[in-house]
């Protein structure tokens, strides 16, 4: 194989080639911080070089490795945001960890490891392929919890998420098992071809295998029931850390979802919509219900992202082509405001400490209106209140949903959303209507980078070179993936 | 001129930006600031109205440029929606003015809020998009939920998020049928939904969603429960948008989408409507005799006259409708100017107990005159802008229903009831509390700002034409395309 045919992967490789390098010239330094300092730099330009790589790919269909690995304008997307994700979220890293005294240079390393795990898991068109990029992904995900290791949060998190996330594995390989037993494959083309064959509805083991999948898939995305580390994990890691877990990570888990059912799957969709409806409701439910009485910031937003999974979820349930746009658009918006919102969570700082309950917030607007608008921002946009990007995240999700006849879904996804303004209300209210507590410190530069870029882009969406952007690609993007089947 | 209405829209937004990058130690510049704003605002929505054809049923002004996706940035204002967009734009000064020194705190953020809150109203009236439409509608929580909870009373937390969650709630159920007329119509372009067939089944369940939205805005009976809240904690200029103009919202909305694009849903559902707009007439108005507090007896008072309102729109005839269009303007100007009232009063004593005054017309003979004037139109005395609107509706319900005519009209009774009973505790009577002896007369900011709701009440109550004018042709086609839209469903009936 010449380096010419390797060209749809030369992100991955990049990134690859990336973290050894760095790896190597972090243990040659000697000076601890100033490595770790230099490493996190190199790593970001890793991941702008693989963004750049990425926006250069032309979203045309191109299968690599015997079909193990595809690329077309959804992974196009999805990588893209997946890079962004990674790359804003490392930026946050530097002085925080620099405070913990643990800018260590393997940090950067194991988040370009986990980066590339999640561009793998983009492209994956194969059930082995998909766990490979999933257990890369997640085995760096589990050290980078546990990074604080003095801070027995920081392990608690950590081992629970190791624990939990090796048994959702296990179900998912136990899955894929039972698929390449019953179609005889694992690659998605193969079993798509054979899952169309007389019967197979009704077949158990398919079924059985498809629930183990999607119940691994699940935990990856924390939607409920499996959502039980989101909490502990978002509020035990460091902040940064969580910061990373929010975004890209569920990114790469709901590709996977999409090009596991609508490129595998395609026609036991009867099946599989069943059990996206009922993750998506009760992730929604749960996510709107059990955040209302928490009173860490972290946790709150660990809830929060469990509804928003939910939301996510309904554009797959619809199983359309503007369902897959829905979806992507969804995560689109949903990472901007995410990392949006964990960096006004790190700047929330006292004598020299952070601090995470909602209540430090009191009256923010009276000693700094700047942050405490960003983040109301953000939190009416979480709130899907218009005109704020949040609300074309949720319309473009229930639209595809009311043209599929998902009625009922689609009212318990809107009726949850109030109950869901609430406790983002409750946040604002803090900020605005209370007395005001001591200041915060000043907030750092690139905290305030990310910040101002998330509230732009959640502010400006409804400008047509915004929003219509981002409509537009995934638009194009998902038309290429349900058009195209298997 | 082609782009005027965007201009009208925007404009307010342009000078909150202004204000954004004040010092924000220099109230007075803010004020000065969002004061010219509006004023210049005011003065480009006079030209449209100027410019406005009254012959013409159709939109006017109308501006078309492709936005995200297949959706469309598209504005323009016909007959019915034209004047509520001069009255937003007439009432916001007159709110700025009222807040001149009673806001002392954070006057920076207050100004930016109001001004937002206008840009977000007038978008509602002039866009011809649905979601376009939504984003206005919906937006405007943001600015009034944060007027609410900063600058407003004791129990301002629970009234804003009252106010907040129920009328989302009301409007997550519009914003799904808005999906389902997508789907069905292949647009969201209002003008062409106008003339978009729905099914009748579908039409059912479409009319209800929106009527959710619409009701909770206007409020009707029984989910008007937050008005009175908010009209209770929110600032005097926020009770004044609020009555003036958010309330309106529902009813224009009733006559932009439910009316015209459901009809016979509307026709078939119109006994609930009429059913509860006499319940919101009688029941609202005797909660309304016994109220200590006057904001909120004025608050009830809102929920009552919108009940003509409901029962105007829903005769779907032309004096119905114009009626129902009138009543809204009147109450627009009326409640604003009562708000204003009270205002005046609450920041020299800081009660609205009306067990706190009494013989006010001693120390305060203009306010007395003013306060009378508004009190009387509230009435709907012959003679001021209230007389017109209840006339009409209730002229139009008599063809209608007899029943529901002769219910609504015991609500005029009422009403003279609780108003001049407001007005007799707490402008008349001996002048017996210590505190009320010092009281000074309208200053010359307050005159300034009733003085034109005094003479645009008593104008209007005798020469209504320019009002009924601009509505004319518009409702008019209103009325023809619903009956035409009615008839072969009639004749299916029939057969």
């Amino acid at each position: 194989m010449d380096l010419i045919s390797l060209a749809p992967v030369y992100p991955e490789l990049m990134v690859a080639l990336g973290a050894i390098a760095l790896l190597m010239l972090g243990a040659f330094m000697r000076d601890g911080e100033a490595a770790g300092r230099t490493v996190a730099w190199l790593a970001l330009a890793v991941i702008a070089a693989a963004f750049v790589l990425v926006l250069n790919q032309t979203g045309a269909r191109e299968v690599l490795f015997d079909g193990a690995f595809v690329n077309d304008g959804v992974t196009r997307f999805l990588k893209l945001l997946i890079l962004m994700g990674s790359g804003l979220a490392l930026l946050l890293t530097f002085n925080d960890f620099a405070r913990a005294k643990i800018l260590f240079f393997e940090y950067p390393v194991l988040l370009l490891i986990a980066t590339l795990g999640m561009l793998m898991m983009v492209s994956a068109n194969d059930l082995i392929a998909l766990y490979l990029g999933l257990e890369l992904q997640s085995l760096a995900l589990y050290v980078v919890a546990a990074f604080k290791r003095d801070d027995v949060r920081s392990s608690e998190a950590g081992l629970k998420y190791f624990v939990l996330g090796a048994l959702s594995s296990g179900m998912l390989l136990y899955g894929a098992s039972l698929l390449y037993g019953i179609t005889g494959s694992t690659g998605y083309a193969q079993i798509a071809a054979a899952a169309q064959a007389e019967g197979m509805a009704q077949n158990l083991g398919l079924t059985a295998g498809l629930v183990f999948v999607l119940v691994g898939l699940a935990f990856k995305v924390s939607a409920v029931p499996f959502h039980m580390w989101t909490p502990d994990v978002y509020e035990g890691a460091p902040t940064p850390v969580t910061t990373f877990f929010a975004a890209a990570p569920k990114v790469a888990a709901m590709a996977l979802l999409i090009r596991f059912t609508q490129a595998a799957l395609p026609s036991v969709a009867l099946q599989w919509q069943q059990i996206i409806i009922f993750l998506s409701i009760a992730s929604m439910v749960l996510g709107a219900f059990a955040a209302i009485g928490q009173t860490n910031i972290k946790r709150l937003l660990a809830y929060s992202s469990i509804g928003h999974v939910g939301f996510a979820l309904i554009g797959l349930a619809a199983n359309n082509a503007e369902g897959t746009a829905g979806v992507l658009i969804y995560l689109a918006i949903y990472v901007f405001m995410t990392l949006g919102a964990f960096a006004c969570v790190l700047a929330m700082r006292r004598n020299a400490q952070n601090v995470e309950e909602i209540s430090e917030l009191a009256g923010l607007a009276k000693t700094d209106l700047r942050l405490a608008s960003v983040f109301a921002v953000l939190m009416f946009s979480l709130a899907g209140i218009p005109p704020l990007a949040g609300f074309w995240a949720k319309w473009y999700a229930f639209l595809p949903a009311i043209k599929a006849g998902l009625y009922p879904l689609a009212i318990i996804g809107v009726v949850t959303s109030v109950i869901g303004a609430f406790y983002y209300l409750r946040i604002v209210k803090i900020m605005f209507f209370d007395e005001a507590a001591a200041p915060f410190e000043p907030v750092e530069g690139k905290v305030l980078l990310v910040m101002s870029l998330a509230a732009i882009f959640v502010v400006g969406f409804v400008l047509p070179f915004i929003g219509g952007t981002v409509f537009d690609a995934a638009t194009a993007a998902a038309s290429a993936l349900v058009g195209s089947g298997p | 001129m082609s782009n005027i209405l965007s201009i009208v829209t925007f404009l307010p937004l342009a000078g909150a930006i202004i204000i954004a990058f004040l010092n924000s130690e220099a109230k007075g510049n803010a004020r000065w600031v969002a004061l010219w704003t509006t004023i210049l605002t005011f003065a480009i929505s006079l030209l449209i109205w100027i410019n406005f054809d009254k012959t013409n049923p159709g939109f006017q002004f109308v501006e078309d440029y492709a936005w995200i996706g297949g959706l469309k940035y598209k504005m323009g204002v016909d007959g019915i929606s034209m004047l509520f967009v001069i009255l937003t734009t007439f009432l916001m000064p007159l709110c700025i003015l009222a807040s001149w020194e009673s806001v002392q705190d954070r006057v920076k953020e207050y100004m930016i809020a109001f001004l937002v809150l206008e840009t977000l109203m007038l978008g509602v009236f002039c866009a011809l998009d649905l979601v376009l439409f939504y984003l206005f509608f919906e937006g405007g929580l943001i600015p009034m939920f944060l007027i609410i909870g900063v600058w407003g009373g004791k129990r301002r937390v629970y009234a804003s998020f009252k106010f907040f969650l129920y009328t989302l709630l009301g409007s997550v159920l519009m914003l799904l049928a808005m999906m389902a007329m997508y789907w069905h119509a292949g647009t969201t372009d209002i003008p062409t939904l106008l003339t978009t067939k729905f099914p009748a089944d579908m039409q059912w369940w479409l009319w209800l969603a929106f009527f959710a939205s619409f009701a909770v805005k206007m409020p009707m009976w029984p989910v008007h429960t937050w008005l009175p809240d908010a009209h209770v904690e929110a600032p005097t200029a926020g009770s004044v948008i609020l009555a003036g103009i958010l309330l309106k919202m529902g009813g224009y909305g009733f006559l932009r989408f439910s009316l015209p694009m459901f009809p016979i849903a509307s026709e078939q559902l119109a006994p609930l409507v009429f059913s509860l707009s006499i319940i919101a007439i009688v029941y609202t108005s005797l909660v309304a005799l016994v109220q200590e507090d006057m904001k909120k007896l004025i608050a009830y008072s809102s929920v009552a006259h919108m009940g003509y309102v409901t029962m105007g729109i829903f005769t779907a005839s032309q004096q119905g409708i114009d009626g129902a269009i009138f009543q809204m303007l009147s109450h627009g100007i009326v409640s604003a100017a009562l708000f204003l009232c009270v205002g005046v009063i609450y920041d020299r004593t800081h009660t609205r107990e009306i067990a706190a005054y009494g013989g006010l017309v001693e120390r305060m003979p203009k306010y007395a005159v003013a306060f009378m004037v508004f009190t009387m139109a509230n009435v709907g005395l012959p003679g001021t802008s209230g007389f017109i609107g209840e006339f009409l509706t209730l002229l139009a319900a008599f063809k209608a229903n007899t029943w529901v005519a002769i219910l609504a009209t015991t609500g005029v009774i009422l009403s003279a009831a609780y108003a001049l009973y407001l007005y007799r505790r707490v402008i008349f009577g001996v002048l017996e509390k210590p505190k009320l002896k010092a009281l000074l007369d309208l200053s010359p900011r307050e005159v300034a700002i009733l003085a034109p709701l005094v003479l645009l009440t008593i104008y209007y109550g005798f020469y209504p034409a320019p009002v009924l004018d601009v509505t004319g042709a518009s409702v008019k086609n209103l009325v023809a395309n619903y009956e035409a839209a009615l008839k072969p469903a009639a004749a299916m009936l029939g057969q």
